[in-house]
Order: structure tokens, then C-alpha cells, then sequence
């Protein structure tokens, strides 16, 4: 049981949520984890990533090396693709649609969709929409994006629903419910279009 | 057994909770912060009343450790890599006074820079300073090393460096953490009255001791439980590897099934034994270290007499961090390249937040700037440093905590009339006030404004020491009441602003503009636990 995967977003989007409910999840199932993540200057509307690894053997590297990666999970579509070269082959890519525009030359919309839609494996889903839909607000994006990341995460999907009991327990039942929603719409959205 | 998901620095944090430290001393900085932020925020600690407070900047962080040293108590004084240049001459002499309550003097180097002026290595601040390093190799390493390093320095009387760099600062894993917690100490003073005094009489005979802890320290590094030689049948290589570096190592071969002799470092000085048995087996000894070539140097000696490679002949990059890949080919791997990034993927540089003060005061400088001609503003180091970046490209240096005063004085001096200086609150407290000073007392010609968001932001929104004195501060070190402005930058003040700023640059003395208004990511902070609070209030009543 093996997963490597670079969870990749704009600073202030909230990525780091995604790390700790699969963190979490890794732990309480005695799974070896790692995950680097990015402080200080660049969390100020720049880019930013976390390299998640998550093995039932210990890991060594806090680093994923290039084109090792199973999993690119984005929630903006432009930064998605910033990420390739960390690709593993056959390895999946799971983008959030909604763009995330802080900056003037940011890409043409069809064109990006149109690379995406040029990879071998991908999963293009308008997590916003979907958490609206399904929850009546956009928070909870973040765990549609796990959701639909979960078929490629090789770590059973009720461990995922008990990482997000795990770290969001004390805010209430609702929120709890909420999230989870959100990452069973995440997960049924990829498994129908996958 | 309990495991706990911490960043390598929360693990430093929590470890030196557990091993009885009485107090942390630190001043933000990537990637350090987390280490005393994570005291402030802790039960345990709380409950000590274990002192978890910011200091103004790192020299007076690492002096108040120092102080609970000679007190008998345990002390960890925090910082990031260029912290230690502001705190380097009370660390130099620490290492000549000795510790007396354990210390550990905790820093985070940042290669490659990722939030950083520079990428200079902490180890050769400790060589210099001929002090022992501790520098895990991960963060389950980081937590029980602290417990190690705080007995090491008692056993030896002396201050103990943990060196981390970023990943390893910033990468979360499982920990295990101990279920006996070590007893803070009982306050004790030194034995030897004189340990603390260096006048040069007592100075020389403690430097003598120093020297002679040398043996000791290296007799200590060579029965480290965190050192360790594996032997190898294929002795055409053999690899040191330092601390993190030994994880992208280990990546590569992570059945086990490396089949050349391999030396763990992770705690200096050097094992000489060790050493001496890697060069003496193996044909060739690849050293692997993140930072500086500090250990390969020392390998390789000054004539390269030893075959020994690694950054200096370029099997490694002689800059930037490690990573698995380019230890891979060190190690004669083929690399497999992933798939290119497309064209079309536009850079996203961080900038300044929506609605931040700052945007409102370079708006208003950059126009008045206009009329006396360019290169003239010095900055310094927070979020205003993002000035120099589109669409504002504001200003012309920034170098160190303070240097913006100090930068536009010495312009100034040379003729460069008006020399403006652009610091933030908590930059200011930290080095600025002393070259206000300086610019006071000999009336200079420049204008220093202030920017005043009452957090210090970049790091995370910390508290600053400025705690809205710094009008105060300004007066008391002498600059006029006259040209001494506070007021709020919005954009219905740009005028104003404007009017001020070029009002003052025609002053040929020292004014100092501070213009005021709260961190916008802090606001928000702010009021959501204000929110919390009232919510806990009406749940109660």
C-alpha cells in the first residue's frame, strides 16, 4: 500500500485542510505518512504545494521525486498542470475547474480545459458547484476534491470519512456531516466519469 | 503507544516541552516560527507557565536564554538562519561562558530560499563557535533529539546548536512521543561564580576549557546513538550522509539493499573514527549534506588530496537543496523525467493581499517618489519587501532586519537628498530604533516611514513588540514632534499621504511618517475569535 501525491492550489486556498484529514487518517490506521508543505512569503496568494506520501512501509524522503507521483490533486486548474513533471506515469490528475484568478496574465479558460483534457488520466470536476449543490455553500470544495481524488488513494475510503470525523469533531456534527457529504459527491463524480 | 502528527518543528516544540525546558526565546522567522508558537499554544506548557513570549529580535532572545541558563533552567532560543548573524555575538560568547541549566539553540536554515536573503549553513556558525550539532535526519529524530541535546549540554556545560533546514521544519509525519516528561530543574546558580564574567583574564581561561571540551565533544559524537556506520560490500563508494540528507539517500534504495558503506551524521563534531574508517575502505566517498560543503571541505582538504565528491566538483549543485532526484544521479541512477510543464502556465508570484495597508502607502510614495527621480526608497524585510514586485516596483534594496534606515542614511551622507526608508512595525522594533538613533543625532536628511500593520504578517501574523509605542519611541530617541506624522492609509487619504510624504522629503532633517492601520489577514483572525469568544460567552450564560 503505496500513495504518493502533490496536492497543489494558490496560498489561502485551504489545501493544507485536504493534507490533514488524510494525515490524520494515515495515522489512526498505523500507516506511515509524510507531508511537506509550504510556509512563509509564498502563502501570500502565490502558488503553493504539499507532497503527501502515505506507505505501510516507512518513507524516507519528505519529497516526492520527479515523475513519482500517483496523484496530482489541485483545486485550481492552472496549477494543476505546474506539477507534471511530478507525474508518474499512468498516474491521475484531479482538477478543481474553478479558476482561481489573482494574477493578469492567467491563461485562457477553454485552453486550459482543452490541456487538461489532453492528458492521459484525468478527473476535471467543478468542485464548487458540486459543493454548493450538495451542501448549500462552496466551503467544503476541499473534500469534494479528496472525494474525487479517493478512487487513485490507496488507502480505503472509510479511513478518509474517520480523517475527517478526526479533525473536524469539535466544530459539531453539522460541519462534520457537511464534509463528508462532500467527499461522497467528491468520489461518485470521478467514479462516473472516470 | 501514542503518535502524534507534527511538523518537524512542532516535534522540537513538543520534545523540549517533555524534556523539562522552563522557557523558549525566539523571534519569527520561516522557518522557525512554529517552535514557539507551538509552546504558546500548549497545554502542558501553559500549564508550567513555561515562558513562551517573542522576543524583540534574536540577540535578545538568545541573551534572555542565556540568562535562564545561568539560572539553573532549561532553554531553547529560536531563530532562523540569518537570525543567528543578529544573535552571533552573545552565541560566539556563550559557547566561551558554557551553559549551566541545558541549551539548546535551535536553528532553521532555509536552502534554496524560499523565504530567504540567503542560504548560509547554521553548522559553520557552530564550527566557529567549536559548540557540538545535533541535525536529525527526520522528525521523529528532531523530538528525541531534544531530550539528547539538553543532557548533552548539561554533561558538558555548554550551549548545544540543532541545526533543521526547511523540509525538514516543515514536513509533518507521525510521532511517538515519550510517556515519561522530564521535570522542569529547580533554579541553581553556576558553580564557579566567575563562569559567566568574560573579562580577558577569566575569558582565557574559559576559551582554554572550550578547547579542551573539544575531545570530549568528538569522544561524544562517536558513541552517539543518532551516528551510525553501515557497512557495505561494495566499497567503490563510500556516502556520509548528513542529516536530512540521509533520507533522499535512503530513498533510493528503501528495500534496504544499499550496497555501499554508508556513515549517518547527525550529530558533530565529525566521529573521526568513522570518518577515518570510510576513507581508509572505500576508493571514493560521496559526502551528501544539505546547505554549504562543510563537510566535504574538511574531507577533501585544501589540496584535494582525498578523493572525495559531492557539491565542490559538481556531482551534486553547489547551490540550493537537495532533493531524491538529484541524489539519484549522484548516486549513478537514471533519472526519469515526468512530463514537461505546458506553456501556457503563467507564473504566480505571492503579492500583497487585497485591501493591505501597504498597497495604499506605495501608491502614495510611488507618485511622490516620481517627482525627485527614482532610486531613492531602501526597504527592509516583511510584506513591504513585495513592493519590489509589479505593479508597484517601489524599491531599491532590501538586505537585512533595519538596513532601510541605516541604508538611507549613508545615501544620504553621500548626497542621495531625499533618501526614503520603508520598514514595518515589528522591523522597526527589532533593528530599526538604533538607526533612528544614529540618523537623529546627526540630523539627517531622510524620511523613514513606518508601516504600521501592528502584526508581523509575512510570518503569520504574530505579535510585534512595536504594541503601538512607536510614535513614542521615535519622540524618545529625538525626532521632532514637528515631523513625526500618524495617520490612517486608506485610499480617501491618498492625497494626504501624498502631501505628507513630500512635505517631509523637502525637510532636510529626520522625519518619520507612520502610517497605521491593522494587518488585513490579522483582522480577520481577529475578529473570528472574537466571534468564538462571544459564541462560548452566550453558550455559558
Amino acid at each position: 500500500m503505496k500513495t504518493d501525491m502533490v496536492i497543489a492550489g494558490v496560498g489561502g486556498q485551504g489545501i493544507l485542510s485536504i493534507a490533514a484529514a488524510l494525515g490524520s487518517a494515515a495515522l489512526d490506521n498505523n500507516l506511515y505518512m509524510k507531508q511537506a508543505e509550504t510556509h512563509g512569503m509564498s502563502q501570500r496568494g502565490g502558488d503553493v504545494q504539499s507532497f503527501m506520501r502515505i506507505s505501510d512501509k516507512p518513507i524516507y524522503s519528505d519529497l516526492i521525486p520527479k515523475a513519482g507521483a500517483d496523484i496530482i490533486l489541485s483545486v485550481e486548474p492552472m496549477e494543476a498542470l505546474r506539477y507534471l513533471p511530478y507525474l508518474k506515469k499512468g498516474g491521475y490528475v484531479v482538477a478543481n475547474s474553478s479558476p482561481f484568478i489573482n494574477i493578469s496574465d492567467y491563461p485562457d479558460e477553454d485552453e486550459l480545459v482543452k490541456t487538461i483534457e489532453a492528458l492521459p488520466n484525468y478527473i476535471l470536476i467543478d468542485a464548487d458547484k458540486i459543493a454548493k449543490e450538495v451542501t448549500g455553500s462552496t466551503r467544503a470544495f476541499n473534500f469534494v476534491m479528496l472525494g474525487a481524488a479517493s478512487p487513485f488513494i490507496d488507502v480505503p475510503f472509510k479511513y478518509l470519512e474517520e480523517g475527517i470525523r478526526e479533525i473536524f469533531g469539535r466544530k459539531g456534527e453539522d460541519v462534520v456531516k457537511m464534509n463528508i457529504d462532500a467527499l461522497h459527491a467528491g468520489r461518485k463524480f470521478s467514479q462516473d466519469n472516470k | 503507544m501514542q503518535k502524534s502528527l507534527l511538523l518537524g518543528v512542532e516535534a522540537i516544540a513538543q520534545g523540549a516541552i517533555d524534556a523539562g525546558m522552563s522557557g523558549v526565546y525566539a523571534y519569527p522567522g520561516t522557518p522557525s516560527t512554529e517552535i514557539a508558537e507551538y509552546v504558546q499554544h500548549s497545554k502542558l506548557a501553559n500549564e508550567r507557565k513555561i515562558h513562551s513570549e517573542w522576543s524583540a529580535n534574536e540577540k535578545t532572545a538568545m541573551e534572555t536564554a542565556l540568562g535562564m541558563s545561568y539560572a539553573g533552567k532549561r532553554t531553547m532560543v529560536c531563530m532562523k538562519h540569518v537570525g543567528l548573524n543578529v544573535a552571533a555575538d552573545c552565541f560566539m560568547n556563550a559557547a566561551i561562558t558554557g551553559s549551566n541549566g541545558g541549551m539548546i539553540v535551535t536553528i532553521a536554515d532555509d536552502p534554496s530560499m524560499h523565504s530567504s536573503q540567503n542560504e548560509q549553513d547554521s553548522r559553520v556558525y557552530a564550527k566557529f563557535a567549536m559548540i557540538p550539532i545535533l541535525e536529525p535526519s527526520n522528525q521523529q529524530e528532531a523530538y528525541d533529539m531534544v531530550r539528547f541535546g539538553f543532557e548533552l549540554s548539561e554533561a558538558f556545560g555548554t550551549p548545544v546548536m540543532m541545526r533543521i533546514t526547511t523540509r525538514l521544519a516543515h514536513s509533518r509525519a507521525g510521532i511517538t512521543t515519550a510517556t515519561d516528561i522530564v521535570a522542569e530543574n529547580e533554579m541553581s546558580l553556576p558553580k564557579d561564580k566567575q563562569q559567566f564574567i568574560l573579562l580577558p583574564g577569566i575569558a582565557r581561561k574559559r576559551y582554554k576549557l572550550l578547547l579542551s571540551n573539544q575531545e570530549k565533544f568528538e569522544a561524544a559524537s562517536a558513541e552517539s546513538p543518532f551516528n551510525q556506520y553501515t557497512e557495505g560490500t561494495d566499497k567503490s563508494l563510500g556516502v556520509v550522509a548528513c542529516g536530512l540528507a540521509y533520507n533522499y539517500l535512503m530513498e533510493n534504495y528503501s528495500d534496504g539493499d544499499c550496497p555501499f558503506p554508508v556513515l549517518k551524521v547527525s550529530q558533530y563534531p565529525l566521529p573521526r573514527k568513522m570518518i577515518e574508517k570510510i576513507t581508509s575502505e572505500c576508493d571514493k566517498v560521496l559526502v551528501l549534506e544539505e546547505g554549504y560543503p562543510v563537510v566535504e571541505e574538511m574531507l577533501k582538504g585544501y589540496l584535494s588530496k582525498e578523493a572525495v565528491i559531492g557539491r565542490l566538483d559538481g556531482t551534486l549543485s553547489r547551490d540550493g537543496e537537495l532533493n531524491p532526484d538529484m541524489v539519484a544521479k549522484a548516486l549513478g541512477f537514471e533519472i526519469e523525467e515526468g512530463m514537461a510543464i505546458p506553456d501556457l502556465v503563467a507564473a504566480r508570484p505571492p503579492a500583497l493581499c487585497v485591501g493591505c495597508s501597504h498597497h495604499d502607502v506605495y501608491k502614495a510614495l510611488n507618485e511622490v517618489i516620481a517627482e525627485y527621480g527614482e532610486g531613492r526608497v531602501f526597504s527592509d524585510i516583511g510584506c513591504y519587501t513585495l513592493g519590489a514586485l509589479p505593479p508597484y516596483r517601489a524599491i531599491n534594496a532590501c538586505v537585512d532586519m533595519g538596513a532601510s534606515i541605516t541604508m538611507a542614511k549613508g545615501a544620504a551622507d553621500a548626497g542621495l537628498i531625499p533618501s526614503v526608508a520603508m520598514i514595518g512595525d515589528s522591523t522597526f522594533t527589532h533593528s530599526g530604533m538604533t538607526g533612528l538613533l544614529d540618523a537623529v543625532n546627526e540630523n539627517a536628511p531622510i524620511t523613514v516611514i513606518i508601516s504600521d500593520n501592528e502584526s508581523i504578517s509575512m510570518t503569520g501574523g504574530q505579535k510585534s513588540s512595536a504594541k503601538g509605542k512607536i510614535e513614542n519611541i521615535c519622540a524618545g530617541l529625538g525626532v521632532h514632534p514637528d515631523h513625526l506624522h500618524v495617520f490612517t492609509p486608506l485610499p480617501k487619504n491618498h492625497e494626504l499621504m501624498k502631501d505628507i510624504i513630500r512635505k517631509e522629503c523637502d525637510y532636510q532633517g529626520v522625519s518619520v511618517i507612520i502610517p497605521r492601520r491593522v494587518c488585513v489577514q490579522k483582522n480577520i483572525r481577529d475578529q473570528k475569535i472574537k466571534k468564538a469568544l462571544k459564541a462560548k460567552a452566550a453558550a455559558k450564560a
